[in-house]
C-alpha cells in the first residue's frame, strides 16, 4: 500500500496495518524502527560512559550505575539494535534476491519481529523499576546469581523472550532460501548477501537454543532456588561461561557474515564487475559459519582450563583468519580494475577493508592463549571486538542502508550528506578505539568505573572520548539525511545503481506482491544476464495468472504480549506469590493465541489476475 | 493450488503431507526445528553429565534410580513411537479413521508415560526429601528430565488438538502436514528419551 493510501484511511489503520502485517517488507520497516531506536539508546548509554572515562577520578556517574550503563550498552546493541538491523536487511533484501512473492512463514516473520520488540521493551523498563541489569553483557556467574535486585532478571526474561524471535526467524530464513527461489535460481547463482544470510541463519538454529538453557538455568537459579551455578551446593558457574560462548562465539559471526554479503553485492556493483572468486567467497563464508563452532573457548583461555584444551581452541581459532583472508583478498579483487563508483555506500565499504582487517589481526593476537593471559580483560579486548563490530559491522549496516534504501523506499538517500556523516564517523572511530589497544597493554582493565591520575591513562581515555563525540556527530548527520531525504527527494526508478541482482528488475518499493510473474534466472547475477543481452527486464517463468498471498493476522502480536505480561510476573513471583497470576494471565494469552492459530484455517488469499493486469497499467510492474 | 483442492482434494496423492508448498515447507522448518532442539537437548545433557556427581553429600543417582520403574516408561514411550508410525502409514492410505485410532493409542500410552514420570518425581520428593533444590545434581537432573516431560505434556496437547479439531471433516491436503509433522515430534522426543534413559538411568546406576 502506498503511504498517499494510508494516510487516506488514518493513521489508526495503518498502525493496524503494522500490527498485523505479515508482508516481509513491512516487517523490515518495523525491524529498522525499532532496531534504529535501540541503536540510539546504546549510543546514549555508550557517550555516558565515555563521559565518565574522560578524565581520571570522574564521578559523573555512580559506580553501580556505570555497571548498569556497561550491561545495558553491550546488551543493546548486540542483541537489540545490531540483530534487528540485520533481520530488517534480510527480510527487505532476501527474498527479493531469490525471486520470491515472501518468505515461507511469514505469519512466524511478524511473531519473531513481535517476541524480539516486547523482550527489548522487558530489558528496558529495568530502568524504571529500580536497577538495569548489571553483571556485564556476558552476565557471568555468580555476579550474576548474587546481583541483588531484579535487573538482571530483566535480563534473563528479556533475552529468552527476544531470543525465541531470533530463532523463529533463523528457521524461516532457511526454509526460504531452500524452498522458495525461483526457476533457475541455483544455490551457485544465488547473490553472496542470500549466501550469508543462508549461512547466518544456519548459526543461528545452532547457536541459539545454548543460550536458550543457559538463559533458563540463570532463570532456576535466580527466581526458583536451584543451583547450578551455586558452588556451595555442588554446582559450577563455568557451565554459565561455556554455554554463553557456545551460543557467544557464533553470534559474533551471526552479526558480521550478512554484512560481509552485502559487502560483495556492493563491492560487484559499484565496480561494474562480477564479485572475484565467486565459488571461493561461498567456500569461505560456510567455512567460518562452520569453524565458528569450534572456538567459543577462546573466550576462558584464563578459566584454567589446561595447556591441552587452551591451545587447541587457539589454533582452531587462529584458522578462521584463512577464510577471513580470502574474503579482503576478494573484495579487493573485485574492486581491481573495475569502473568504480565513489557512491557513500561504496565509501562506508571500502573504508571496512582496513578497519575490519586490523580487528582480525588483533584477534589473532588474543588466539595465542599465553598472550591472551595478557590481554584479556582489558581495554585491549574492548579495541579488538569495537574494531570488527563497529568496522565491520556497523560499516555495513550503513553502507547496506545506503545501498538499499532505494528498495526499501523508493528514494536515494542523499550522497551529498551521506558521505558527510561518513567522515567524523570514521575518524571518531577510528580515534576511539585505536587508542583503547595501547591503554590495554598499559593494563587499564575494562570494566571499571574510574582510572587513577598519573599512571600514563589519561591521555589515551581523553582522546577516546573525543572519537566517541565524532561518532555521534555522524550518527546525526545520517539522521538528518534520513529526514532530508524522505521529505526533499525525489522517486526513483526500480534500478538507481544499475544493479545485477533480482531485487533490481522490480519497482522501488515493490508492489507486495513483489514480482508480478516470477522471473526466469539465466545465471550468476541474472539481472546483469538481461542487460548484456541488451534486454531491459527478467523474463518470466511463468504466465500472467493469480498470485497467492498470506493474510494478515493479530495473533503474533497477542502472543508475544501474552509472553511479555508473564515475564514480569516471573520476574516479581520472587517477592510476592500474588505476581503469579501475570503469570498465568500471560501463558493464557499466549497458548489460547497459540491454540486459535491451530484451529481457525488461514489458507491466505489470491490476488486476481485482472488486479495484477490493473497494476502493470499504473507502471508498478515496469 | 485452489483453497477448495487443498480442503476438498479430489484425490488425496500418496504424500499428502508434502503436496502443496506450505507442506513442503512445514516438514523441512520442523527438521530444522528439531535441529535446534537437538542442541538443547545436547545443552542439558552437557549439563548434568558436569553436575551429576555434584550430590552435597546428599542423594546420589545409585540410591535413587530404579530402573524397574524406568524400563516400563521406556517400553510405554516406544512403543507409543511404533503406533504413531502405523499412524501415518495410514495418513499415506488415506485412511483417516485407522489414523485417529492409531494417534488416540499414541496419545494413551503417551498419558501413561507422563503419568509414571509423575509418580516418580512425587516419590523421590517425598520418599528420599530429593528435590530441585538439595544439590547441583538435583537440579539437573529435574530440569533434564523435567525438560523432556514438558514435551512430552506438549506434544499430546498437540495432537489432541488436532484429532479433536479435524475429526468431522477428515484428511485434507491443509491438515496432513500438521499431523505429519507432529508425529515428528513425537518420534523426536522418544529418541531423547532413550538417551535420558542411557545418560541418567543407566550410567547413574552402573557408572
Ligand atoms: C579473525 C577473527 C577473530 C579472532 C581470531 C578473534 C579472537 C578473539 C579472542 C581470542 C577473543 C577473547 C579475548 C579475551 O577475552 O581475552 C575475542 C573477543 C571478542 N571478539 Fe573476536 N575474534 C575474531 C573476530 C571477531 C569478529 C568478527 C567479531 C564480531 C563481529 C568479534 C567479536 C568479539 C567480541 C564481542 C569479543 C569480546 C567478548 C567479551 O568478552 O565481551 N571477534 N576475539
Ligand atoms: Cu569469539
Amino acid at each position: 500500500m502506498s503511504t498517499a493510501l494510508a494516510q487516506n484511511r488514518g493513521l489508526g489503520a495503518m498502525i493496524w496495518d503494522y500490527l498485523t502485517t505479515v508482508d516481509h517488507k513491512k516487517i523490515a520497516h518495523l525491524y529498522l524502527v525499532a532496531g534504529g531506536f535501540f541503536f540510539l539508546i546504546g549510543g546514549l548509554e555508550a557517550m555516558l560512559i565515555r563521559i565518565q572515562l574522560m578524565k581520571p577520578d570522574n564521578d559523573f556517574i555512580s559506580a553501580g550505575l556505570y555497571n548498569e550503563m556497561i550491561t545495558m550498552h553491550g546488551t543493546t546493541m548486540i542483541f537489540l539494535a545490531a540483530m534487528p538491523l540485520i533481520f530488517a536487511l534480510m527480510n527487505a533484501v532476501v527474498p527479493l534476491q531469490i525471486g520470491a512473492r515472501d518468505v515461507a512463514f511469514p505469519f512466524l516473520n511478524s511473531l519473531g519481529f513481535w517476541l524480539f520488540l516486547f523482550g527489548g521493551v522487558i530489558l528496558n523498563v529495568s530502568w524504571f523499576t529500580g536497577g538495569a541489569p548489571d553483571a556485564g553483557w556476558t552476565n557471568y556467574a555468580p555476579l550474576s546469581t548474587v546481583s541483588p535486585g531484579h535487573g538482571v532478571d530483566y535480563y534473563v526474561m528479556g533475552l529468552q523472550i527476544s531470543g525465541a524471535g531470533t530463532l523463529i526467524g533463523g528457521i524461516n530464513f532457511l526454509v526460504t532460501i531452500v524452498n522458495m527461489r525461483a526457476p533457475g535460481m541455483t544455490y551457485m547463482r544465488m547473490p553472496l548477501f542470500t549466501w550469508a544470510v543462508f549461512v547466518t541463519s544456519a548459526l543461528i538454529l545452532f547457536a541459539f537454543p545454548a543460550l536458550t538453557v543457559g538463559l533458563f538455568l540463570m532463570m532456576f537459579d535466580r527466581m526458583f532456588g536451584s543451583v547450578f551455578f551455586d558452588t556451595a551446593a555442588g554446582g559450577n558457574a563455568i557451565i554459565w561461561e561455556h554455554l554463553f560462548w557456545i551460543f557467544g562465539h557464533p553470534e559474533v559471526y551471526i552479526l558480521i557474515l550478512p554484512l560481509f554479503g552485502a559487502f560483495s553485492d556492493i563491492f560487484s556493483t559499484f565496480s561494474k564487475k562480477r564479485l572475484f572468486g565467486y565459488s571461493a567467497m561461498v567456500f569461505a563464508t560456510v567455512l567460518i559459519g562452520f569453524l565458528g563452532f569450534m572456538v567459543w573457548a577462546h573466550h576462558m583461555f584464563t578459566v584454567g582450563m589446561g595447556p591441552i584444551a587452551n591451545s587447541i581452541f587457539a589454533v582452531a581459532t587462529m584458522a578462521i583468519a584463512v577464510p577471513t583472508g580470502i574474503k579482503i583478498f576478494n573484495w579487493m579483487f573485485t574492486m581491481w580494475g573495475g569502473n568504480i563508483k565513489m557512491t557513500a555506500a561504496m565509501l562506508w565499504s571500502v573504508a571496512f577493508i582496513p578497519s575490519f582487517t586490523i580487528g582480525g589481526m588483533t584477534g589473532v593476537m588474543l588466539a595465542a592463549a599465553a598472550a591472551d593471559y595478557q590481554y584479556h580483560d582489558t581495554y585491549f579486548v574492548v579495541g579488538h571486538f569495537h574494531y570488527v563490530i563497529v568496522g565491520g559491522v556497523v560499516f555495513g549496516l550503513f553502507a547496506a542502508l545506503h545501498y538499499w534504501w532505494p528498495k526499501m523506499f523508493g528514494k536515494v538517500l542523499n550522497e551529498k550528506l551521506g558521505k558527510l556523516a561518513f567522515w567524523p564517523f570514521f575518524i571518531g572511530f577510528h580515534l576511539t578505539f585505536f587508542i583503547q589497544h595501547f591503554l590495554g597493554l598499559m593494563g587499564m582493565p575494562r570494566r571499571y568505573w574510574v582510572f587513577l591520575e598519573g599512571q600514563g591513562l589519561e591521555a589515551g581515555n581523553l582522546i577516546s572520548t573525543i572519537g566517541a563525540f565524532l561518532m555521534a556527530i555522524g550518527t546525526v548527520i545520517f539522521l538528518v539525511n534520513v529526514v532530508y531525504t524522505s521529505v526533499k527527494a525525489k522517486k526513483v526508478s526500480g534500478d538507481p545503481w544499475d544493479g545485477r541482482t533480482l531485487e533490481w528488475s522490480i519497482p522501488s518499493p515493490p508492489p507486495h506482491y513483489n514480482f508480478t510473474q516470477t522471473p526466469l534466472v539465466r545465471g550468476l547475477d541474472p539481472l546483469w544476464v538481461e542487460k548484456s543481452e541488451g534486454k531491459k527486464g527478467m523474463t518470466p517463468a511463468e504466465p500472467l495468472g493469480d498470485i497467492h498471498m498470506p493474510n494478515a493476522s493479530i495473533l503474533p502480536f497477542l502472543i508475544s504480549l501474552g509472553l511479555f505480561i508473564a515475564g514480569f510476573g516471573f520476574i516479581y513471583q520472587v517477592d510476592n506469590k500474588a505476581w503469579l497470576i501475570l503469570v498465568f494471565l500471560g501463558m493464557g494469552l499466549t497458548l489460547g493465541s497459540m491454540l486459535t492459530r491451530s484451529l481457525k484455517d488461514d489458507l491466505g488469499h489470491h490476488i486476481h489476475k485482472e488486479e495484477l493486469e490493473k497494476d502493470l497499467e499504473k507502471g508498478a510492474g515496469e | 493450488m485452489s483453497h477448495d483442492d487443498v480442503l476438498n482434494p479430489k484425490q488425496m496423492p500418496h504424500d499428502p503431507e508434502k503436496a502443496t508448498l506450505e507442506g513442503k515447507n512445514k516438514f523441512l522448518a520442523f527438521w530444522f526445528f528439531l535441529g535446534g532442539e537437538t542442541v538443547l537437548f545436547a545443552s542439558l545433557f552437557g549439563t548434568y553429565l558436569a553436575l551429576n556427581r555434584s550430590t552435597a553429600g546428599e542423594n546420589t543417582p545409585e540410591n535413587l534410580f530404579g530402573l524397574e520403574l524406568v524400563f516400563i516408561m521406556t517400553m510405554l514411550l516406544l512403543t507409543s513411537s511404533l503406533t504413531s508410525v502405523y499412524a501415518m502409514y495410514h495418513m499415506k492410505n488415506h485412511d483417516f479413521k485407522k489414523m485417529q485410532l492409531w494417534l488416540g493409542i499414541t496419545v494413551a500410552l503417551g498419558l501413561a508415560f507422563l503419568g509414571f514420570e509423575i509418580y516418580e518425581f512425587v516419590h523421590y520428593i517425598h520418599e528420599y526429601e530429593f528435590t530441585f533444590r538439595s544439590s547441583a545434581f538435583g537440579s539437573a537432573f529435574y530440569t533434564l528430565v523435567g525438560f523432556h516431560g514438558g514435551h512430552v505434556l506438549f506434544g499430546l496437547c498437540w495432537i489432541v488438538t488436532l484429532m479433536i479439531r479435524n475429526s468431522k471433516r477428515g484428511l485434507n491436503l491443509y491438515n496432513a502436514p500438521k499431523f505429519y509433522i507432529a508425529s515428528l515430534y513425537w518420534h523426536f522426543i522418544d529418541v531423547v528419551w532413550v538417551f535420558i534413559f542411557t545418560v541418567v538411568y543407566l550410567m547413574g546406576k552402573v557408572g
